[in-house]
């Protein structure tokens, strides 16, 4: 048992941001990590189940879901892939600026990612209001006149709960980097510290990636 | 004993702590506390609470079927009494029970670790349960829930009450259960003591690491179908409504893609502490270490495949039923293993019958009954004959309740010295054994029978032929309850007792009988490190003597 003890810290001083109960940053890191990973599995079996609702009733109701689909701008949901592909990839550099301590770079990157998101989300809001105003509502509030095939509204109420949902997650998204870049203003990450950063990158790129499936599931009917 | 251990130096300044109950002191110390041991304990009080009113309408059941027709109330009431009795019951009481108030508490004591991996999300999870149980209870006063805890669409989106909100409460008792289950994933993963592989790990800890990959792997998936639930019934979204081209069977479909998995979150934490109990006081170590450890690991993987077997009735197609069918008979084989395992261990040990052991063995006849029964249900041609009658009331109450009951209170009455450093009377709590188990099957086993003859569940009236048997599964449940009161005040009795008086009362090997009792808020001076297996029983050098300290 002897070579269990050079392997910890000896060292009194304590990294500023290593909690109490872990006994190096190392093993904090990964610990965060599996946890990051885990969540994202809980969010993956979270959209799951509403993408295997989607598949189920898309394959009942097939010419329904498909003349409801015209409905959406093809233009706009484009837009919106490309708004969040760039994220992702400002996203990665923000880490790597975190990793290589360049405070500066990470702001910067940070910013990005957070206008990209916001652009995302305008463009939600006007595909929103563009529904709203033709009546093309989930459920009961359903008004929209002259569908050709009965059963349209459904597809509606899962293009809502969808992308709602991925909405929410987008907006946290943005709360998760407004609070990194706080902290990258006041300095807290470099090469020693970097772990929120990372955390949050992968979250994001869940968000963006459930985007990917959305976007064909819901625009790309054929 | 102090060789059992080697402490070694960490790199944190060495402040002395004092007992984690005392130091700090003050409520808000404890409502802000991120000690795994303090929230442990929260959940336990809180879990014991709701155990109390789920109890109490059980009773209002079983009292209410006395007699046939009305005895104390009506058939609305009725129906609103038994789905909130398994609403708190599943959700509040047994998903939590173990998990999350013995897992807190003991694992990373166990695992030779200060904290869980995510402290703060730990104390997010405890306030999750206690904001899902307010929106649950809060119902009460919305008119009630009369659906069943399973909440069968088309029904729950067509009546009236309470519905939405305890559903809502369900999904935030669902994020409660993940966090947990992120957090032991990750503490097993990253915190065992320097020098303990996976082989070395209690086998507790194996069990709490099969619950969580189910917690992780299921949870989200009721999370989802609720929120459709709610949509459904808000917004009529028409997913479950045939008339608006929905399919109700597919809310059935995804609610026991959770559900049935989640039979296992509530007996894998069973098995985990009876795995502890038994070497304990077998002084013996274990039979199938590994047996064990991969079982709970195959119950866990294999609970994802057997859902539909609670639908064999549904309209579902014969070969798809067939398929289920057998691999509903397939999971019994791990849950043998285990069982065969600590028979195996008690062969030929010096066993000691403590109040712990005794829950345990209790355990071991409950489960198998439960299990065997199990397999009757699980074979389609019997299971047209006795789905949804008492038969089923009786296998599942076996198994979830009875199991996940009696090894709560085997796990509870084991780490009560380590919780608060205080003896029980050990007579009385054996007393309190005895008449629970005895009340258990009393209550029980008649509905066995009742179900075999054609007693549906769930009805409020029944035939006069049944009472004599509704009559004794009545009287059951008053001994049951005596048992528990019993075994609840010989606990809180010991608070008269003198404190601090044993570290090791039973003479165990793993790393929480090496801290003092209770232990400091750190758990160990400085970082245990384990120098031999969890169940090494071969004789010692140095007499095993109690008390032994830390380095």
């Amino acid at each position: 048992m002897s070579e269990a003890t050079t392997t910890l810290p000896a060292a009194p001083e304590h990294p500023p941001f290593l909690q109490h109960h872990y006994r190096a940053m190392g093993q904090q890191f990964d610990a965060g990590k599996i946890g990051m990973w885990l969540f994202l599995v809980t969010e993956v079996l979270l959209f799951g189940g509403l993408f295997v609702g989607y598949a189920i009733m898309h394959a009942k109701h097939p010419a329904a879901f498909f003349e409801a689909h015209h409905q959406l701008s093809r233009t706009l949901g484009t837009v919106n892939t490309v708004v969040l592909l760039v994220s992702s990839f400002t996203m990665v550099l923000a880490v790597w600026s975190a990793q290589t301590s360049k405070r500066k770079l990470l702001i910067l990157f940070l910013t990005l990612t957070l206008l990209c998101a916001a652009t995302f989300m305008v463009v939600k809001g006007f595909e929103y209001h563009h529904k709203f105003a033709e009546g093309l509502l989930p459920g009961n509030f359903y008004t929209h006149r002259g569908d050709t095939v009965p059963g349209q509204f459904m597809f509606f109420s899962f293009y809502f709960m969808m992308t709602g949902l991925h909405g929410i997650h987008v907006l946290c998204g943005m709360g998760a980097i407004s609070w990194l870049l706080r902290r990258a203003i006041r300095g807290h990450f470099s090469s020693a510290y970097y772990n929120p950063v990372d955390l949050v990158g992968l979250y994001w790129h869940l968000v963006d990636m459930v985007w990917i499936y959305l976007f064909p599931l819901l625009y790309l009917i054929s | 004993m102090a060789d059992a251990l080697s402490s070694i130096p960490t790199g944190h300044a060495a402040h002395h702590h004092g007992d984690y109950l005392e130091d700090p002191g003050g409520l808000k110390s404890w409502l802000t506390t991120i000690d795994h041991k303090r929230i442990g304990l929260m959940y336990l009080w809180s879990v014991t609470f709701f155990l109390i009113v789920g109890g109490l309408f059980a009773m209002l059941i079983r009292l209410e079927h006395l007699t046939p027709g009305r005895t104390i109330m009506d058939a609305e009431t009725y129906n609103r009494v038994f789905t909130l009795h398994g609403i708190i019951m599943v959700f509040l009481v047994i998903i939590p029970a173990i998990p999350a108030a013995l897992g807190n508490f003991a694992m990373p004591l166990l695992l030779g670790a200060r904290d869980v991996a995510f402290p703060r999300l730990n104390l997010l999870s405890l306030y999750l349960y206690w904001t899902g149980a307010l929106m649950a209870l809060s119902t009460l006063f919305m008119g009630g829930v009369d659906t069943g805890w399973t909440f069968y669409t088309p029904y729950s989106t067509t009546t009236g009450g309470g519905v939405t909100m305890i559903v809502l409460a369900a999904f935030v008792l669902g994020f409660s259960s993940i966090f947990t289950g992120v957090n032991f994933i990750a503490t097993v993963h990253k915190l065992r003591a320097p020098g303990m592989g996976w082989f070395d790990m209690p086998l507790f800890c194996w069990g709490m690491y099969a619950t969580a990959l189910i917690q992780i792997l299921a949870t989200p998936v009721l999370g989802i179908t609720l929120l459709l639930l709610v949509m459904e019934r808000v917004l009529h979204v028409g997913i479950f409504d045939p008339q608006l081209g929905g399919d109700p069977v597919l809310f059935q479909h995804f609610f026991w893609f959770y559900s049935h998995p989640a039979v296992y979150i509530m007996i894998l934490p069973a098995m985990a502490v009876i795995s502890e109990v038994i070497p304990t006081f077998s002084h013996k170590t274990i039979f199938g270490y590994k047996a064990i450890a991969f079982s709970s690991v195959a119950i866990a993987l294999l609970g994802f495949l057997v859902w539909a077997h609670h639908m064999f009735v549904a309209g579902m197609s014969i070969y798809a039923g067939a398929i289920f069918s057998f691999l509903t008979f397939f999971i019994a084989i791990p849950s043998a293993i285990k069982v065969f395992n600590w028979i195996a261990t008690m062969w030929q040990g010096s066993i000691e019958l403590r109040a712990p052991m005794l829950y345990a063995i209790s355990f071991i006849l409950l489960f198998t009954i439960g299990g065997l029964t199990g397999l009757f249900l699980a074979s389609l041609a019997t299971d047209v004959h006795l789905h949804d009658t008492y038969f089923v009331v009786a296998h599942f109450h076996f198994v979830m309740a009875s199991s996940n009951l009696f090894a709560l209170l085997a796990g509870l009455h084991y780490w009560w010295p380590k919780m608060y450093g205080r003896m029980y009377n050990e007579k009385l709590a054996r007393i309190g054994c005895i008449l629970t188990f005895i009340g258990f099957n009393a209550t029980f086993l008649p509905q066995f029978v009742l179900g075999s003859r054609g007693m549906p569940r769930r009805y409020y009236n029944y035939l006069p032929q049944f009472q004599g048997l509704h009559v004794a599964s009545t009287i059951g449940s008053w001994i049951l309850a005596a048992g528990l009161f019993l075994a609840l005040a010989v606990l809180l009795a010991s608070f008269r007792r003198p404190k601090g008086m044993v570290d090791n009362p039973w003479g165990g090997k793993t790393l929480e009988w090496m801290t003092s009792s209770p232990p400091t808020t750190h758990n160990f001076e400085g970082q245990p490190v384990p120098l031999h297996g969890p169940y090494d029983y071969r004789p010692m050098p140095s007499a095993p003597a109690a008390g032994a300290h830390a380095g």
